[in-house]
């Protein structure tokens, strides 16, 4: 994105309106698991160790995270090495960490 | 992109600060490079959650059955004042991003408007924050805490049943302990209660009465950082430190923006030619709101 494409206030609205539903759409799935409503297979059957309602939670987090620093703090209008400067170590190192703990945690579950 | 801002001579030589690869100025690399460290220490506490949780799985509070109270609402509403205060968050990081864009559009009322706004969901998450914690502290139906130091609550069908119901009181009664004997023999009397243990299985009823006469050590009302009527007390010590670590950063950025207020009505950024303090500030209260979207999803959803 551009400056030219950033005259208007509609981008942040558009913006607003997508965390907004996919907030939404979170505590809706949120309540039905609490109420029951949710099949099975979302709540029970688990992949890499997590329920795939998990999943679902993390990939829609992601794509809300992805939209506050690609637009609201304008990741995306920086230059392309920036935007690796400041991704990239995030990229790595977070997965990295969550990686070794909990696999750590796995065992330490099994040692009680 | 904002190329007047960039003060480094761009004909110096590259050793002399001539180069501006980033096309970026200082301050705003400065607070990008704040916010990497930041997020990796979120980072740590999230993971830190989540050992203590994969660790202690079968122990852990379901999160949907501890944060089930909205003010002024009776009965159970779980997830919905925490979908409240991440709109509130959402909203006020709208407000700041609209506070940028008059900011570089040199429009020092919308500015001033928009700022404002952005102080006012900033100050409204807080005292939400504020009332949940309060919630928390005080506690919800109570439970046994055991010799052992695990926690174990009374059931009624599938429902927790609460201890002040069992002992004839209201919640908000003021009361902050319970005789344990006299707790056992009314809990003796209701032969419709059963004990859940930590591990979420049921006893019966009279298995029940005797594993309270054996394993019972106290009533327990509340959390805090030693106990927790909830379940595992590390629960309740991440929920403070996560929270109450992030809480602290949206505090300060309600400072920052004050001041970034009180300048832009003193016209600070108006002699000075641009506002990209309003924009720095904004990277990190949207970098806040940021961390709210995972807390909220760890924390509370799943």
């Amino acid at each position: 994105m551009s400056d030219n494409n950033h005259s208007g206030n509609w981008w942040i609205w558009k913006v607003f309106w997508i965390l907004l539903g996919v907030t939404a759409f979170e505590v809706m799935l949120g309540i039905l698991k609490v109420d029951g409503y949710l099949p099975d297979f979302l709540v029970f059957d688990t992949f890499l160790g997590l329920a795939w309602l998990t999943h679902i939670f993390i990939v829609l987090t992601l794509i809300k995270a992805g939209y506050i620093v690609m637009v609201f703090m304008h990741l995306g209008d920086e230059k392309k090495s920036l935007q690796w400067t400041i991704l990239v170590p995030a990229f790595i190192l977070v997965p990295y960490l969550l990686f070794i703990i909990l696999t750590e945690a796995i065992h330490a579950n099994l040692m009680l | 992109m904002h190329d007047s801002l960039i003060q480094n001579d761009m004909n110096a030589p590259a050793w002399k600060g001539g180069d501006v690869p980033y096309k970026a100025s200082y301050g705003k690399l400065m607070m990008w490079f704040f916010l990497i460290t930041d997020t990796l220490t979120f980072s740590a506490f999230l993971a830190g959650y989540g050992f203590s949780r994969f660790k202690y799985q079968e122990k852990w509070p379901v999160p949907e059955d501890v944060f089930t109270h909205f003010p002024f609402l009776e009965g159970n509403h779980p997830l919905l004042f925490v979908a409240l205060m991440t709109f509130i968050l959402i909203m006020s990081s709208v407000t700041m991003v609209l506070a940028v864009n008059y900011g570089h559009k040199m429009q020092k009322n919308k500015v001033i408007l928009w700022l404002s706004l952005t102080i006012v969901g900033g100050i409204l998450f807080l005292s939400s924050q504020a009332w949940e914690w309060g919630h928390f502290i005080h506690g919800d139906k109570g439970a046994v805490e055991l010799k052992n130091s695990e926690v174990v609550h009374i059931m009624e069908d599938n429902e927790i049943y609460s201890v002040y119901e069992l002992m004839g009181v209201g919640s908000y009664d003021g009361y902050k302990y319970f005789d344990l004997t006299e707790f056992k023999n009314r809990f003796s009397e209701e032969e419709n209660l059963r004990v859940r243990l930590s591990d979420k299985t049921f006893l019966d009823h009279a298995s029940s009465v005797e594993y309270l006469e054996n394993n019972a050590k106290k009533v327990l009302l509340g959390a805090n950082l030693k106990s927790n009527e909830y379940g595992h007390v590390l629960f309740a010590d991440y929920f403070f430190f996560i929270t109450g670590f992030h809480g602290f950063h949206v505090f300060s950025g309600v400072v920052l923006l004050i001041i970034l207020l009180i300048n832009t009505i003193a016209g600070t950024y108006e002699r000075r030619g641009h506002y990209e303090m309003v924009e720095k500030i904004g990277l990190y209260w949207h970098f806040v709101d940021l961390v709210w979207v995972f807390v909220f999803t760890f924390f509370y959803l799943v």
